[in-house]
């Protein structure tokens, strides 16, 4: 049998594309066995969820017309997240709720949608300004891993090196992380029993250029301390936000788009905003 | 006796390997039914990657087939990659399911779904990390029935020695007759042992077990005569046929991958079988007669296939899909249904002669244009005779000036080289078709904005064809005509620019030919080059052809003898016991019309020309027209 899939270039037709009226900010979270799937692995899925739904999302104009859905800072694959984000262009308006049960219902369990609100503001990107990572490092040792962390802290620079996409680089991984703590816990492999005890990692780390991750802590722990844990640890991202100066924690990013709704008509579609 | 997930121990490898996500399952659609309450247990195989063989449909049918029956379960498993198979070695985890991840050996039945011979290596290393022996006659009771579908099983022989078993045709109505020998033979206790379940099923006449049958040679190295070895066991084997489509209306829940694989979007078979004859085309020999699937029954599969599954692509799969007796309605209906939401069609598998620019805007009506694709396959008019397919220059250059006419800016045509009779002459005519395409496009359009691209692989003769006596023509002849026809094309100034060239070298078409038409001795050398680290044959970073010589000649088989000797007419050919319903002597008879450039018509049009398929199934083609529409889909 043959295959194919060229695309070729059509001829232009047809009307323009409806416009978007209402702009819904979506978070979601990665669980489980669903952490090993990657961004494109997601929004695919998203894509896919959203035409099962029927959500009544905008498409782009031109020849291969895409949906208007876009994503803020996803984590890597193999991590966790309880705090990912995206946006939705509707061509109607839909209550955030229900849109939020019915994505829900047609995504594969393990990417489940969290939370869902009108956009009324603009930036939700800039807003996500830190995030609060957990690491659960089986069979670490949670003495060492304490006197890494306690060098670590004194430090002004580390400087790691991670490969990326345009080569090896070298940066800093200390001033970005704001907090770092120790603590012990048990692992928690996806729809097990809770397994041996293990070293607790939390931090809460500011998003900086390159991109400090909590892999890039680790290899500064390393080399500070000559601390390494014994199996890859598990990475969750508990939150992300902007940087609440009381707590040192990130805040819900979403409470803006909230306090704005506050008093307004929550159902109105005349006034669009918000572009990630 | 229940069984324990693997996926604590795989988890900690993820972390470790190439796009984790394609071993953890959890598809949309996918299932995992109880272990202990089912009597009979299927781990049903794609020996290829992940990406490759998720969206394979007959896997998905019979998985959904298997899971629908209440005592049966069904669950898949995939080739896993060589960074995780050394990490399974390491820490010795087994080959385990994407679904339950259970241990493969835990199941009754490892089903393998061969489209290509170049999975036979990848069927080795599943069976060698699930624990089970490598050979059938090594296998206990513990071990699960090793069974072989598909394609390529049509000449299981070459891995007779690893198969327990093996089924020739559709699935769909086999898969569940097995499944309940299997549970009639459990629920007694299971008698005899593996014995004995195996007697029964080939008994039935419906599945082969290759060590029921033993192969006699002559000195010369021909086989002599292939004879049952026991009592109860048939001459002749017997391929299986869905004839109503309409009553298997599967996949109705698509699996939906989070990894992505090589066809996104949901497929449709409109219908199975091809007679338009093409004396190369294995998948059209052996899956005659024509069936089609009814227009209504298609509309309700790509409704509830869209709703379940959120793909915005549908394929309607065939072997020649335009061939439809009622395609245009289709065509029409599906674009009048998702006007507006899109959702592209496509036809993966067009002809030139059944082509018509109508049915191409259509099918690009909802925003996508994909698919202009023909293949002449034979570069010359005398070329085309020989093989049987019914194009001329004229038709060719007609279909295409026409795309063009419409916007289209870019088609590709398909070739082989290496045919049976084929000159140098023959390979170059694809060149100067090229260039009279581009050509007529430039004339039409006005504009030199236009381009074709010809992709050529080597032609390998398969069993069950007119060409399975013929000689394979040898890899350098096919690598210098293909550099022949590159420098034709390349050094043209006129047009040269205006013509991509994609080809395949003629190396893999050599192992694939002695796979394809090679006898169980071959098994010798498949193990060879498995024991020597190959893996993965059907990919070119994997495929290591120096690897596949040294390692046949080791194990002793001489691959020009199996590849580029021409067979006798009274030649035992080693899968003359398989039954794919076609007459020996149609076949031999159309192998002679072939040398001699006689053609012959597709008897959906013509008269039948007895092929021998009907009287053996005792069926009929099926095709409409019915007459039907499809409705708009009601709003809620
Ligand atoms: S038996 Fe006759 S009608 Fe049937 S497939 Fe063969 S040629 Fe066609």
């Amino acid at each position: 049998m043959r295959k194919d899939d060229s695309t070729l270039k059509p001829v232009p037709d047809g009307p323009p594309p409806a416009p978007v009226v209402q702009r819904l900010r979506v978070r979601y979270a990665k669980r489980g066995r669903l952490r090993f799937t990657s961004h494109r692995d997601i929004s695919r899925a998203v894509e896919r969820a959203v035409r099962r739904a029927d959500v009544p999302v905008a498409f782009s104009a031109g020849f291969s017309p895409h949906p208007k859905i876009s994503y803020a800072g996803a984590a890597p694959t193999g991590v966790a997240s309880e705090a990912e984000y995206l946006e939705i262009g509707l061509t109607s308006p839909c209550d955030p709720e229900r849109l939020r049960a019915d994505l829900d219902g047609s995504l594969p369990p393990g990417l489940d949608v969290v939370d869902v609100v009108v956009a009324r503001t603009g930036g939700l990107a800039d807003r996500l300004e830190c995030s609060a990572w957990e690491l659960r490092l089986p069979g670490a040792e949670t003495g060492l891993a304490t006197v890494a962390v306690e060098k670590f802290l004194a430090a002004d620079r580390v400087e790691v090196e991670r490969m990326t996409k345009k080569g090896l680089r070298r940066f800093d991984a200390r001033a970005a992380v704001l907090t770092l703590a120790v603590s012990e816990g048990t692992t928690r492999t996806a729809g097990q029993k809770p397994g041996p005890s293990c070293v607790i990692l939390r931090m809460v780390v500011r998003h900086a250029v390159p991109a400090v991750r909590p892999d890039d802590v680790l290899t500064a722990l390393r080399l500070v301390a000559d601390f390494a844990p014994p199996v890859p640890p598990e990475v969750t991202r508990l939150a992300q936000g902007p940087l609440d100066e009381s707590t040192g924690e990130p805040a819900d990013p979403f409470d803006l788009d909230r306090d704005a709704t506050r008093g307004g008509d929550p159902g109105s579609a005349d006034h669009v905003v918000g572009d990630l | 006796m229940s069984v324990e997930s693997l996926f604590p121990r795989l988890e900690a490898l993820l972390p470790k390997v190439q796009k984790p996500i394609q071993y953890v399952g959890g598809e949309l659609n996918s299932t995992v039914k109880d272990w202990d309450e089912a009597t009979v247990r299927w781990a049903l195989m794609y020996p290829d990657a992940y990406e490759v063989g998720l969206p394979n449909q007959g896997v998905q049918i019979l998985y959904e087939i298997l899971n629908e029956m209440p005592e049966t379960l069904a669950e898949r498993t995939y080739a896993v990659w060589p960074d995780l198979e050394a990490l399974m070695r390491s820490e010795g985890l087994p080959q385990f399911t994407v679904d339950g991840h259970r241990p493969v050996r835990a199941f009754d039945v490892l089903g393998l779904s061969f489209a290509t011979e170049l999975g036979y290596t990848n069927m080795l290393t599943a069976l060698d990390l699930a624990g089970i022996p490598l050979r059938a006659d090594e296998r206990g009771d513990d071990d699960p029935i090793v069974l072989a579908g598909g394609h390529a099983a049509f000449n299981p022989e070459p891995i007779a020695d690893f198969l327990d078993a093996a089924v020739l045709g559709d699935g769909e109505q086999i898969a569940i007759a097995i499944s309940e020998v299997i549970r009639e033979w459990k629920s007694e206790g299971s008698p005899g042992g593996r014995n004995e379940v195996l007697m029964r099923l080939a008994g039935s006449g419906g599945v082969y077990v290759p060590k029921f049958y033993d192969v006699e040679y002559h000195a010369d190295g021909r086989i002599k005569r292939v004879a049952p070895n026991r009592p109860g066991v048939p001459w002749r084997v017997n391929k299986h046929t869905v004839m109503d489509l309409d009553e298997w209306p599967y996949p109705k829940k698509p699996l939906v991958p989070l990894a992505e694989t090589v066809h996104e979007r949901f497929s449709v078979e409109i219908f199975r079988g091809c007679t338009r004859g093409c004396r190369f085309c294995q998948a059209g020999m052996i899956t005659r007669p024509v069936r089609e699937r009814s227009i209504s029954t298609i509309g309700d599969m790509v409704e509830v296939g869209l709703k379940e599954s959120g793909f915005s692509e549908v394929g309607l799969l065939s072997l020649s899909s335009a061939d439809h007796s009622e395609i245009a309605e289709v065509a029409k209906g599906l674009a009048d249904r998702y006007e507006g939401t899109q959702t592209g069609l496509s036809l993966p598998s067009t002809r030139v002669d059944a082509f018509n620019i109508d049915l191409a805007n259509e099918f690009s009506r909802n925003g996508r244009r994909s698919g202009l694709t023909f293949a002449p396959e034979g570069g010359s008019e005398r070329m085309r005779k020989v093989i049987n397919k019914m194009v001329t220059e004229e038709d060719l250059i007609r279909t295409v000036t026409a795309a063009y006419g419409q916007g289209w800016r870019q088609v590709k045509l398909y070739f082989m080289c290496g045919l049976p009779t084929e000159t140098d002459e023959d390979v170059l005519g694809i060149a100067d078709l090229a260039k009279k395409v581009i050509k007529a496009g430039r004339e039409v359009t006005g504009s030199r904005d236009i381009r074709c691209t010809v992709s050529i692989g080597g032609f390998v003769p398969k069993p069950h064809t007119p060409f399975q006596w013929a000689a394979q023509c040898d890899d350098e002849t096919v690598d210098r005509r293909l550099h022949a026809l590159k420098m034709a094309l390349r050094g043209d100034r006129e047009y040269g620019k205006a013509i991509g060239f994609r080809y395949h070298d003629g190396k893999p078409s050599i192992v694939e030919g002695l796979l394809s038409r090679g006898d169980r001795r071959v098994g010798a050398a498949i193990l060879a080059v498995w024991a020597d680290g190959g893996r993965f044959d059907g990919w070119s970073e994997h495929f290591s052809f120096e690897r596949w010589l040294r390692c046949a000649a080791e194990a002793g088989i001489d691959v020009d003898w199996y590849t580029t000797r021409e067979r006798e007419e009274k030649e035992v050919l080693p899968w003359d016991h398989l039954d794919a319903g076609l007459d020996r002597e149609w076949l031999w008879q159309d192998w002679q019309d072939a040398v001699n450039d006689v053609e012959v018509e597709d008897c959906r049009w013509t008269p039948c020309y007895d092929c021998g398929v009907c009287p053996t199934m005792g069926t009929e083609i099926q095709i409409g027209p019915t007459g039907k529409k499809l409705l708009p889909l009601t709003v809620v």
